[in-house]
Order: structure tokens, then C-alpha cells, then sequence
């Protein structure tokens, strides 16, 4: 399972030194308070002593933001397929199949239709615990299809990234998930209806070069890393010293590529502002 | 699995061959050697053949953008800049006629000397770069001129400034641009297709690859550095995701393969000139035929379809 308090984008070598062990995933990598997982999903998976974000699991996110029993969830029945049969040092159809009994989702990607203080919109998760959330062609095909049912109902669409970007498994048709979600948007925006973007930690890669950018309102949790190429990427071939808050939602936020940044708890009405003021048109 | 190989290989084969680009009265006189490459690609690409094409799309002598600008465009004229912060060499852009019609051109640019490599950044583009592009495409739609793309880039450069220019947003923009633009739109991959910086400029009606370029979501070795935890396994890398034209046309990714002078483009840049002003051109000739209401449509319908799903 992956489970990462910053993505791993690493160029890493075979001798390189082993990586420091893991904590525990409810163990706060800021303070190191540690919380029993009934007193995290009270606080919305925020550490209640210094406020650093836990990553959350795309139906946690859904229970937190949509009203209660308001969420309908669509195309959860698709599969990724194996066009290239794709073999690492493991075969994708065994990490889809350890993804899909770890997470007990399909793909990185939840979609359907909600109420969000009952303003009616679509809503299309990311889930970064599968494959790091990376965007394959379910993942794309499922995006689509939320534009489409956004636009079909005249709906607002509110997206939640967490992904590290393109599944390198699925190849070239991994890189055309861009361009085809892309194209989604732009029919979504012509048929009138608002994209609300949230980028969760991390949003990278291919996401933040296809739809997650492409919102009407930008908005990011604390704390989220959000760059195109990853911060060890970047350290390795330009050998320059990153500045502290590289590629973080506060740098992107003072230069100019996101809107606000919100936290956890008023990202519920936040949402719901914003519903209310795009539903009018 | 022998059947499945074999049915791919048919599959792949009749595709070839019905392809009109390939067929085209234009390029006629290459039926014979079409022929020979159609034999060698009904034999599935080895490792060491894909390998071989990633070498010969990163080839020190492989014709650059400005190298074709130079034996395809009258009247060429290089615009330069964004408009907000800088003019980008990595990504040229300018308009020109090709064939006797006024066309619009935005192309990756690598360079050939030392100098004048870090002056283009090995073809890796800042945000300023992809913002001049979209400033060239609206001048297309604008006045009506058909865009021609040549792709030719390792990738977006990952720097701290071009994260800080807002990288990820530039080419989400240039996409959803090219999905707007109601004039018609040719995309070639000329040499290295790398991954997001590549389709930022290729979201196009009709995409076309040269025979030994590479399309593909990763380099063979950031895709072994991660994979395989060892950037030394790059050919491995290579050849699981397959980023050859062959694999990208049997995958729905592109429209046709364009032939290249025997042993490559660098062989001989006059010839690779010919072939791909001849390819631009049939590819253009085509879409003239299409109403320009349906062109857009088409064009994002094209892109909704590709995937794979189970």
C-alpha cells in the first residue's frame, strides 16, 4: 500500500542508503502526536496540536464534504485493462489487484453526484492510497464522465486531487489521460457549468498539467505539495538548492496559481460559497 | 498468448496499411520501401529494436525544428516571446507559407553546439515558452492560418523558476487552448515525444509521428529509476512502455507514421524534409475536407475515446 507523507519522486539507485522507517501513518510527521483513528476522523484527519494535514481516503472525503446519504456514486464497475501487459519488477494486473483489496476501490478515482449544504453538484475524488493516485484510463475515463453528468444536470463539478500523476504502467495511453481530460473541461465549461479544483497533498505530474489546473477557483489544503516535477527530480538535474516551501500550496498561493488556500474544516462551506455563487448562472 | 500476439499483429497490420497518409498519391514513389517497413513492423519490435529508436530520436544529427522550418516554409517569420516575462528558445513559433497557404508554427527547438544547446535548454521549455505557443495559436484562429506542431522535447524543464512561472498551469492552458481552436491542426512528433512538455503542443486533429521518434509518458530512465529503482535499466523500461510509432498507432495514440530517409532523418535532413512537408501537407489537404464546425467536435471526441478499460 502506498503511504506517503511527501510522494516519492526520487531517482533512487541501488546502492543508494535505505530510507528511514516508516511511521505510523496516524503519527503526525510535523509534531509527532500520534492519534487513535475514531479521534483523527473527528478532527477531519487534522493534527489537533499543530494543524498538519493527514492525507484522506476518497470515501472519508466524501463522508466530510457531501450531506449525509446525499452522494450517488457512478461507474464504479470500471476496470483498468493491461494494453502494454506491463511488467516492472511486478505485473500491473497484480498492483491493480493489490490496490483494489487494499483500498477496496476500482481506481484512484470516485466520482457521483452529491449535495454539498444541499447545493446539488458532481463530485470527482481522488484516492491517493491507490497506485499513489495515479491518473490511468479509468482514472481519465471517470473524469470524463463526471464533466458529462455535471453538464448533463447543469451542475457544478468540485474535484479532489491527490495523485502523483500519470500512471507510467499504462504509458503513452497514461499521457493521453492530459489531453482527453482536458477536452472534458472544456465541453464541461462550454456547456456553463463551474469546475471547482482542490488540490490535496500531493497534486503533481500529470495532474497539475491537465484539469486540476483548469478550474474556475483553485484551491489548495496547506501544506499540499503541488509542482509540476517532483522536488527531488528538480534537485537532480538542475542541482540547485530548493527554496523551503518548493512547489508547496503557500509558494504556489504568492505566485499567483491558486486562489486560496483552505483548511480541512472550512473547506465544507467554502465549497458551499462557491456552489451557491456558481449555481446562480 | 501466441494467438493473442497474432491477432494484435493483424490488427496492427491492417491498420497500416488502410492508413491514407501512408497510401497517399504523394508519397507514392515510397510504396517500396513502405513495403519493407511495413514487413519489419509485422515482426513485433524486439527490445533492441525500440531501444535503437530511442536512440535514433535523441541522434546528435536528427533534424530540429528550425531545420525543416528552413527546407518546408517561404517566408518564414520567428515570432518571439510571451508577452509577460521572456522569449523562450527552447519553443520556436512563427508563421510562414507551406505549400503556398499561410500556416502557423510552434515547435520544441533543441540545439546543435554546446552554446547553443544550453542556449535552447536541450529543448526543455520554461512556462514562457508554452505561453508564447498559445499566443501563437490564437493569432491561427484569429486570422484563420492552419497551426502545424513539431514536437521534439526530453520534457517541461524542471526547474525552481519554472515551477515558480506556474509549469503545470502553462501546459494545462496550452491544451485546453488547442481543444478550442476552430482552425485545423497538424501535430508531428519529430524526435523525442517526453511526456507532458511533448502534449502540451500535440492536443491535436491529426497526430503524426515520425517513423523513429518516441512518444511517451516518462524517459526510459526516470521510468527505470522508479520502477526498477535503477536508472541503469532503461532499455528494460523502454521496452515495457513501449514508446515507438508502431506501438502508438496500434494503441489509437496517433494517426500516421511518417517514413524517414533509410538509417533515419539525420542521414539525410533534405530527404526527411521532403517526406514530412509532403505528410503536413496531405494531413492538411484532409482536414480542409471536413466542415470547420465538426473539426473541434472531432477533434475532442477523438481524445474522450482514448484508454483502455477492461
Amino acid at each position: 500500500m502506498v503511504e506517503a507523507s511527501r510522494i516519492d519522486v526520487s531517482i533512487e539507485h541501488k546502492h543508494a542508503p535505505e530510507p528511514p522507517p516508516k511511521k505510523h501513518p496516524n503519527t503526525c510527521p510535523t509534531c509527532g502526536s500520534h492519534f487513535r483513528d475514531d479521534e483523527l476522523d473527528a478532527a477531519l484527519r487534522v493534527c489537533t496540536h499543530c494543524g498538519h494535514h493527514f492525507p484522506v481516503k476518497a470515501r472519508k472525503r466524501i463522508e466530510q464534504l457531501a450531506d449525509r446519504g446525499s452522494f450517488v456514486e457512478e461507474a464504479a464497475d470500471l476496470r483498468s485493462a493491461d494494453p502494454l501487459d506491463f511488467f516492472d519488477l511486478r505485473a500491473y494486473k497484480e498492483r491493480l489487484a493489490e490496490a483494489e483489496i487494499a483500498t477496496g476501490l476500482g481506481d484512484a478515482m470516485v466520482i457521483g453526484s452529491a449535495t454539498i449544504e444541499e447545493q446539488p453538484c458532481e463530485l470527482a475524488v481522488m484516492d491517493f492510497s491507490f497506485m499513489g493516485g495515479s491518473m490511468g484510463s479509468v482514472t481519465g475515463e471517470k473524469f470524463a464522465r463526471a464533466c458529462e453528468s455535471a453538464a448533463a444536470a447543469g451542475m457544478p463539478l468540485v474535484t479532489i486531487s491527490a495523485s502523483g500523476g500519470a500512471r507510467m504502467q499504462e504509458g503513452i495511453l497514461a499521457l493521453m489521460q492530459l489531453p482527453k481530460t482536458v477536452c472534458a473541461v472544456e465541453e464541461l465549461h462550454e456547456s456553463g457549468c463551474a469546475l471547482l479544483s482542490v488540490m490535496a497533498h500531493p497534486t503533481t505530474g500529470g495532474l497539475l498539467a491537465s484539469f486540476a489546473s483548469l478550474g474556475d477557483v483553485l484551491l489548495a489544503e496547506p501544506g499540499a505539495l503541488m509542482s509540476f516535477a517532483g522536488p527531488r527530480v528538480v534537485a537532480q538535474t538542475t542541482r540547485e538548492k530548493l527554496p523551503d516551501d518548493f512547489g508547496l500550496a503557500e509558494s504556489n498561493l504568492r505566485f499567483g496559481h491558486v486562489d486560496a488556500i483552505v483548511r480541512r474544516p472550512e473547506l465544507r462551506p467554502t465549497l458551499a460559497r462557491l456552489l451557491r455563487l456558481f449555481g446562480e448562472s | 498468448m501466441a494467438n493473442d500476439a497474432e491477432i494484435r499483429l493483424r490488427d496492427r497490420l491492417s491498420k497500416l496499411s488502410g492508413l491514407d497518409l501512408l497510401r497517399g498519391a504523394r508519397l507514392s514513389g515510397e510504396l517500396e520501401r513502405l513495403k519493407r517497413q511495413l514487413d519489419r513492423i509485422e515482426a513485433d519490435p524486439t527490445d533492441e529494436e525500440i531501444w535503437s529508436k530511442v536512440e535514433l530520436a535523441r541522434h546528435e544529427e536528427r533534424p530540429y525544428t528550425l531545420d525543416y522550418v528552413e527546407r518546408l516554409f517561404e517566408d518564414w517569420f520567428e515570432l518571439h516571446g510571451d508577452r509577460g516575462r521572456g522569449d523562450d528558445a527552447a519553443l520556436v513559433a512563427g508563421i510562414g507559407k507551406l505549400e503556398g497557404r499561410t500556416v502557423a508554427l510552434v515547435g520544441h527547438q533543441k540545439g546543435r553546439d554546446i552554446k547553443e544547446r544550453s542556449n535552447r535548454n536541450f529543448g526543455m521549455a520554461y512556462p514562457e515558452g508554452y505561453r508564447k505557443a498559445m499566443r501563437v495559436m490564437e493569432i491561427a484562429e484569429r486570422h484563420g492560418f492552419p497551426l502545424a506542431t513539431l514536437v521534439d522535447t526530453p520534457g517541461a524543464y524542471p526547474g525552481v523558476a519554472a515551477e515558480q512561472h506556474g509549469q503545470g498551469g502553462a501546459i494545462a492552458r496550452s491544451q485546453a487552448v488547442m481543444a478550442r481552436l476552430k482552425v485545423p491542426t497538424v501535430a508531428c512528433i519529430i524526435g523525442e515525444g517526453g511526456s507532458g512538455g511533448a502534449v502540451a503542443i500535440a492536443l491535436a486533429d491529426t497526430v503524426l509521428m515520425q517513423e523513429n521518434a518516441i512518444y511517451s509518458v516518462i524517459s526510459p530512465e526516470g521510468c527505470a529509476a522508479i520502477l526498477w529503482r535503477d536508472a541503469g535499466e532503461r532499455q528494460k523500461a523502454a521496452a515495457a512502455f513501449k514508446p515507438d510509432a508502431a506501438h502508438c498507432l496500434e494503441l489509437g495514440v496517433i494517426d500516421g507514421i511518417v517514413p524517414e530517409p533509410v538509417g533515419g532523418a539525420h542521414e539525410s535532413h533534405d530527404e526527411a524534409a521532403r517526406l514530412l512537408g509532403a505528410a503536413l501537407a496531405d494531413a492538411f489537404d484532409e482536414l480542409e475536407n471536413v466542415p470547420q464546425a465538426e473539426l473541434r467536435a472531432r477533434r475532442r471526441q477523438k481524445f474522450r475515446a482514448m484508454g483502455v478499460l477492461a
